[in-house]
């Protein structure tokens, strides 16, 4: 693994996302939505840090998720991603670079989210790790969509029902019983739960069984991607 | 001096599925010297690109690239080669600059190294310019100077002269000539076969998968060149064809004589007339 091609890829993401708005605007929409949502809207006996919590349950199922699979399947559609695999660049050195430049990006997010909660201190720290592991298991399904598909149109027509899935259940859940029960097996609705607890985390068995074992299928589903269509 | 094999395949065939793509496929590749792979679309051309470059595994025969095998190209090895691919692999929204300086923190070489490509490919006043914007020759060009941009030993070049404009073709054989000079081994691929003559120093003529004529391009043309007929157009507007032998020699110097030649040609085939020839087929 080389260090040297791992950051100049990380470089080329930095400039090439900062030209490419549909993709930034991904990464910048939920945490502006957030704060001008959370000043505008006070509705009483609503939870604390309601809009807070809803917007980043939604950021972290949708932007890694999204960005991820749209940066590789883009590279592989115009054919740059063979050229750097050509060029003697790994593909754990593509996927660090990548996924570390959209992980970064997504926790910037993060902070902003935790600024407009008002989180300090260990909060803020609890606030973000819980974030954190969510937008990793988000970035592990782009890229596994990402491998999969061929062109940008076939991943954008897996990416927005998976995105969907992980992004709205959550928010669904609150309001009917028997999708709660079926959200309650996926990551990003056991990262709701683990936000609305800020402060006084306290990770249950089956918060840690339930993402485990999302990001044991996640890995799982990459490997399969990537045996059956690599990376170029 | 003895000249360094850069590319040896020995018997290579390729299937997918039942469809079989290529068959005991023999070429060797020297340092300095234009390979040109020749064929009508679909004859199997990018596909042994791709066998060579490691890309795809072939079902059997052997290849060494740069000495090694071509399953098994080591990361220095990849160092070694560049690639100018059927479609151009830049990234559409950066810049020229942009581009090359990728690939300088790829290869680990000095980013003054931009420069002095971006000069020989005639792009130094669009440094700065996004590669959406550049023309289809300027984008080729660029990913020319990517290819080269670390000095290569070997060049792979896929149709690199397609659906260009003919100063920009001129422009670009001009630079794979500068290239070889330098002593790199250039693969190319192309359906023009004028190309092919101009700039290869041996070509294999592929069909369906199989070489079908390998050799130096006016040697191919020689060998089949059946008709052996002079063409004399006169001053006079006449055109007579005569046979290439003692027998027309006469007749021939009577006309020189009387300052009465306009143009005089022998009827040897091109590339192309030589493929039709072999195979009935014409280059699509």
């Amino acid at each position: 693994m080389s260090i040297r091609k791992t950051m100049a890829i990380f470089k080329k993401q930095i400039k090439d996302t900062l030209k490419n708005r549909t993709v930034l605007i991904q990464f910048i929409m939920f945490p502006l939505l957030t704060i001008i949502i959370n000043s505008a809207m006070q509705v009483e006996g609503m939870p604390k840090n309601y809009f807070v919590v809803l917007f980043a349950t939604m950021y972290i199922g949708m932007a890694p998720l999204t960005g991820m699979a749209a940066i590789i399947s883009e590279e592989k559609e115009k054919n740059t991603l063979r050229v750097l695999m050509m060029s003697n660049v790994r593909a754990g050195e593509y996927l660090i670079g990548v996924g570390a430049y959209i992980f970064l990006l997504c926790m910037l997010g993060a902070v902003v989210f935790g600024i407009v909660g008002d989180y300090q201190g260990s909060a803020m720290l609890q606030f973000l790790f819980v974030m954190s592991i969510g937008i990793l298991t988000s970035l592990l399904i782009g890229a596994a969509i990402g491998t999969w598909s061929k062109n940008q149109m076939s991943a954008t027509s897996i990416t927005i029902p998976v995105m969907m899935i992980f992004s709205f259940l959550p928010m669904l859940a609150m309001f009917n019983e028997s999708i709660g029960k079926v959200s309650r097996l996926i990551y990003s609705q056991q990262i709701n739960n683990l936000m609305s607890n800020i402060g006084v985390l306290e990770l249950s068995f089956e918060n840690v069984f339930v993402i485990a074992a999302n990001m044991a299928v996640v890995i799982a589903l990459f490997v399969i991607a990537y045996r059956r269509s690599g990376l170029a | 001096m003895e000249q360094k094999n850069r590319i040896v395949t020995d018997h290579i065939a390729m299937s997918f599925q039942d469809n079989v793509v290529l068959q005991d496929i023999n070429v060797k590749i020297e340092e300095g010297e234009i390979f040109g792979l020749l064929g009508p679309s679909g004859a199997g051309k990018t596909t042994l690109i791709k066998i060579l470059t490691g890309q795809l595994k072939q079902i059997s025969g052997t290849a060494q690239v740069l000495g090694m095998d071509n399953r098994s190209i080591t990361r220095e090895g990849y160092a070694k080669i560049g690639m100018v691919l059927d479609n151009t692999g830049l990234y559409d929204r950066l810049t020229c600059w942009d581009n090359l300086a990728l690939f300088t923190e790829i290869y680990g070489i000095s980013k003054d190294r931009i420069k002095v490509v971006l000069n020989k490919v005639g792009l130094e006043d669009a440094t700065k310019r996004s590669v959406h914007k550049l023309s289809k020759g300027m984008k080729q060009r660029l990913a020319l100077a990517r290819a080269i941009m670390h000095e290569p030993e070997i060049l792979f070049l896929d149709e690199p002269t397609s659906g260009l404009d003919p100063a920009t073709a001129s422009y670009i054989h001009q630079l794979i000539l500068e290239e070889k000079g330098k002593g790199t081994a250039i693969f190319l691929t192309t359906h023009n076969m004028e190309e092919a003559t101009k700039l290869c120093d041996n070509v294999a003529l592929l069909n369906k998968g199989q070489i079908v004529e390998y050799g130096y391009p006016k040697n191919i043309c020689r060998k089949y060149n059946f008709q052996n007929k002079i063409q004399l157009l006169l001053k006079n507007g006449e055109s007579h064809t005569l046979t290439n032998d003692s027998s027309s020699a006469e007749l021939i110097g009577n006309y020189f004589k009387n300052n009465a030649v306009e143009s005089i040609h022998s009827s040897e085939p091109n590339l192309e007339t030589v493929f039709m020839e072999i195979t009935g087929r014409r280059f699509e």
